[in-house]
């Protein structure tokens, strides 16, 4: 039993963590094309149809890796958590079946347009597929953070006497209070992504002096938005969310935080430190008093529950996996906000596209946004836990009765080689289209 | 209104098959019937645009499924476990196989993506295949064993295969002789499609040897059509009640019919989409019989301990069925609009829609 929840847990995680990296910058990337776009339109500069064209060959390849490896998380639901499918597919069914009809054929209809049809259309009628490819991609995030969120605070449902659970209210669904805070935290998260992966393209070409015009409009472009998406992540959408994990799971917010006994007087926030399971504390701490309670509550000595005020079953299952995803998607969010208010100072004072140095730590930067995105899928998804659906249905009622865990590790196995794979494949031709530069001509594809 | 979403599904379903069908069918041409790389680049152009667009209909009947049945999607995918992952895998495999063909030049490159392609495809339609022999033939609900059910009534797991490959037999395997002949059908049936679709959307000397070739595998469909007919009774006996009852559902065994001897005409064909038209309405008929020979069931039970699961039994309750038609109208409104313009912005023959390298 406990062998068949690791392999299922272990496949649902590495299959989901592994697509969201493509979602996650498409979903961003999506907007920046559309502004590219925009400006071409407004400036009739070509340079800007030239990068547009550009992000959207590597929209285009990270799209269709995002969907081949997004319909095996649809169908996972029904091959590895049978049980919980069959109990709540009525509700979660709601919102997976409507992101394959309202998004998947929005986005997949326009982009062939807005990949193929430049000519055909005439540049308007491009600017608006492309729109539209971005409101698919931003309707589908939204739908699938309102399933996420039903799992995290379920509502608008009861329970029959034979376990099954039913909606009795669509609405809720959508007005549920977990939802906006998580969708907009989300969305912002992934236009940091984007925002660093234009500006890191950006640097590597001033750096090597390649394509210059295009680094510098790549740079700018990059950290203008960089700034703002940092922002946004932490305040309001990034406090919001966790003024909900307070209010709704208080016993994941003291294992985020550390927190392992309640203090009276206020509660100090943790930003170094390794917990310690055995003793309840953490080691090597540092930490600054009272500001976790004011952060929290906006008093200085309002208390924080820690996890000496719940019942030891139901803590998360894994409490420093939990503890470090928080804090390095915090510790990143944080050194993000500082590096590009520095670099849009240096924008502003035109000095940015000759500080050499930074240019180096904004190419270096590309991978960053990616952890701190997973860390903070980690932190929710790890602060759910032992809950499948929180507070009703636990992880081990979920899974599927008759799969074995021989079978389930055979296809976690496969899923991993194949993974290795297309992420080889993904990086080789990103490569290669970045070394071709904004203005090689167009390939065709999709 | 189960029996509304029941009627949706299965529609959506023939949909599917019958676009990402030629999609496969392509793959198979691809692989067996081009010689110069100037067919292959015909043969994946004229799916090009189009094949992204198709597999969304596999995630949208995925969600229906789901949403609408949520006991039998639970069931059946985990029942057929290992067969739906794989079909996951040569997914990504055909995906990738299009995809990175053309993104370098180099003939090592291209060999092998071009392979991934064709092979993918050709698995995926015997996987397809065989999956309709599971549903036909039915499983051993609840896992009986010595008139006992081992699981609840509405679970099982399959095998791929039983060593004997005997579809009757006490040790059921995703793959048997019965199921392997349907694969069969599907895999000549969508090559067959495929090359309709091929020669609808471009103009090629590959499409004169086409129509050659249709016209000799029409006969080979046609023998194993009988072939499988006949042979259905050993496994399953017909069901034919539904269409005593209900004369109208003659329907669809008669336009799988004319879709299939349509097909033998396919030389005089003045325009090229009237042969893409036939195997279309043979795939959609014979489908469709199947499923109205099957109705109420969805998936047949083998053993005389638990029942069959039906439309009525695995539906999601009311509330929830009657409040996804408002949402599900306005998202086949849209479905039907997008695809109008996508249709008429790729209008015609697509030779000059470069496909990964211009």
């Amino acid at each position: 039993m406990e062998d068949m929840i690791l392999y299922n847990r272990l496949q649902f995680a590495f299959t989901i963590t592994f697509h969201y990296l493509f979602p996650q910058l498409t979903m961003g990337l999506s907007l920046m094309i559309v502004y590219f776009k925009w400006k071409f339109l407004r400036t009739k500069n070509e340079d800007y149809n030239h990068a547009s064209k550009f992000w959207m060959k590597i929209f285009a390849l990270n799209f269709a890796m995002g969907v081949v490896t997004g319909i095996p998380m649809e169908f996972q639901f029904g091959t590895n958590w049978a049980k919980f499918s069959e109990l709540t597919g009525s509700i979660i069914g709601q919102t997976l079946a409507m992101e394959g009809m309202f998004s998947f054929f929005l986005e997949s209809s326009f982009l062939g347009m807005f990949i193929f049809g430049e000519k055909l259309l005439g540049h308007r009628l491009h600017f608006l597929t492309g729109l539209l490819v971005f409101i698919g991609s931003w309707a589908s995030g939204f739908l699938i953070i309102a399933t996420h969120s039903w799992m995290q605070h379920p509502v608008g449902y009861e329970i029959l006497e034979n376990g099954k659970f039913v909606l009795n209210n669509f609405g809720a669904l959508f007005s549920n209070p977990w939802l906006w805070p998580s969708y907009l935290h989300n969305q912002a998260g992934s236009l940091i992504t984007s925002s660093f992966f234009v500006a890191a393209i950006g640097a590597f070409y001033l750096l090597s002096n390649k394509h210059s015009r295009f680094g510098k409009m790549f740079v700018k472009t990059g950290v203008i938005f960089g700034v703002i998406s940092s922002i946004l992540v932490a305040f309001p959408t990034g406090d919001l969310a966790a003024k909900n994990v307070v209010k709704y799971q208080p016993v994941s917010f003291a294992a985020m935080e550390g927190i392992f006994e309640t203090e009276k007087g206020g509660s100090e926030i943790i930003l170094v430190g390794q917990p310690d399971m055995i003793n309840r504390k953490i080691d090597n701490k540092i930490a600054v008093p009272n500001i976790l309670s004011f952060l929290t509550y906006q008093r200085w000595d309002a208390e924080i529950k820690g996890l000496n005020e719940f019942d030891e079953s139901l803590h998360p299952t894994n409490v420093p996996g939990l503890y470090y995803a928080y804090h390095i998607m915090v510790g990143l969010g944080t050194i993000f906000i500082g590096f590009m208010l520095l670099a849009t100072f240096l924008l502003w004072k035109n000095r940015l596209y000759h500080t050499k140095w930074l240019l180096w730590v904004l190419m270096f930067m590309i991978p960053f946004p990616y952890i701190a995105n997973t860390a903070g899928w980690y932190t929710a998804e790890l602060g759910r836990q032992p809950w499948l659906v929180y507070n009703l249905m636990l992880m081990r009622d979920g899974i599927s009765p008759t799969v074995s865990s021989g079978n389930t590790l055979f296809t976690l196995l496969g899923f991993v080689g194949l993974y290795m794979l297309l992420g080889l494949l993904f990086l080789l031709l990103v490569a290669k289209i970045v070394r071709k530069g904004p203005e090689a001509p167009i390939a065709l594809k999709l | 209104m189960e029996i509304f979403w029941f009627i949706v599904l299965m529609f959506m379903l023939a949909v599917y098959v019958i676009l990402d069908g030629y999609d496969f069918g392509a793959g198979i041409v691809h692989l067996f019937f081009t010689k110069s790389e100037e067919e292959k680049k015909a043969v994946t152009n004229a799916i090009g645009p189009f094949w992204d667009a198709n597999e969304v209909w596999l995630i949208a009947v995925g969600g229906v499924l789901f949403f609408a049945f949520p006991t039998l999607y639970a069931s059946a995918f985990s029942g057929f476990y290992l067969p739906l992952i794989m079909v996951l895998w040569l997914l990504i495999f055909r995906a990738i196989g299009l995809e990175l063909r053309g993104q370098i030049h180099n003939r090592l490159w291209e060999k092998l993506w071009d392979k991934a392609f064709g092979i993918a495809s050709l698995l995926l339609a015997l996987f397809f295949g065989i999956a309709l022999g599971n549903v036909v033939r039915g499983v051993n609900l609840g896992m009986v064993e010595n008139g006992v059910s081992t699981q609840e009534p509405h679970y099982f797991f399959l095998a791929l295969w039983n060593p004997t490959l005997d579809p009757l037999a006490e040790q059921q395997g995703v793959i048997d002789w019965f199921t392997l002949l349907l694969g069969i059908v599907a895999v000549v049936t969508l090559t067959i499609h495929g090359a309709n679709w091929v020669i609808f959307k471009t103009s090629t000397d590959l499409n004169r040897r086409l129509r050659n070739s249709i016209y000799k595998l029409n006969f080979v469909l046609l023998g194993l059509v009988l072939l499988s007919a006949g042979l259905w009774h050993i496994v399953k006996p017909f069901p034919l009640i539904n269409l005593r009852t209900h004369y109208w559902l003659w329907l669809f065994p008669i336009m799988a019919a004319i879709g299939l001897v349509g097909q033998f005409w396919i030389k005089k064909f003045k325009k090229d989409v009237t042969g893409f038209l036939f195997s279309a309405m043979f795939i959609f008929g014979s489908f469709a019989t199947t499923v109205a020979s099957m109705f109420p069931n969805l998936l047949p039970s083998t053993n005389g301990v638990n029942p069959s699961l039906t439309v009525q039994s695995m539906a999601a309750p009311e509330y929830g069925l009657s409040i996804g038609v408002y949402w599900f109208i306005i998202a086949a409104v849209l479905v039907v609009v997008y695809t109008v313009i996508q249709l008429s912005v790729f209008k015609g023959k697509m030779d000059d829609v470069g496909y990964g390298d211009h």
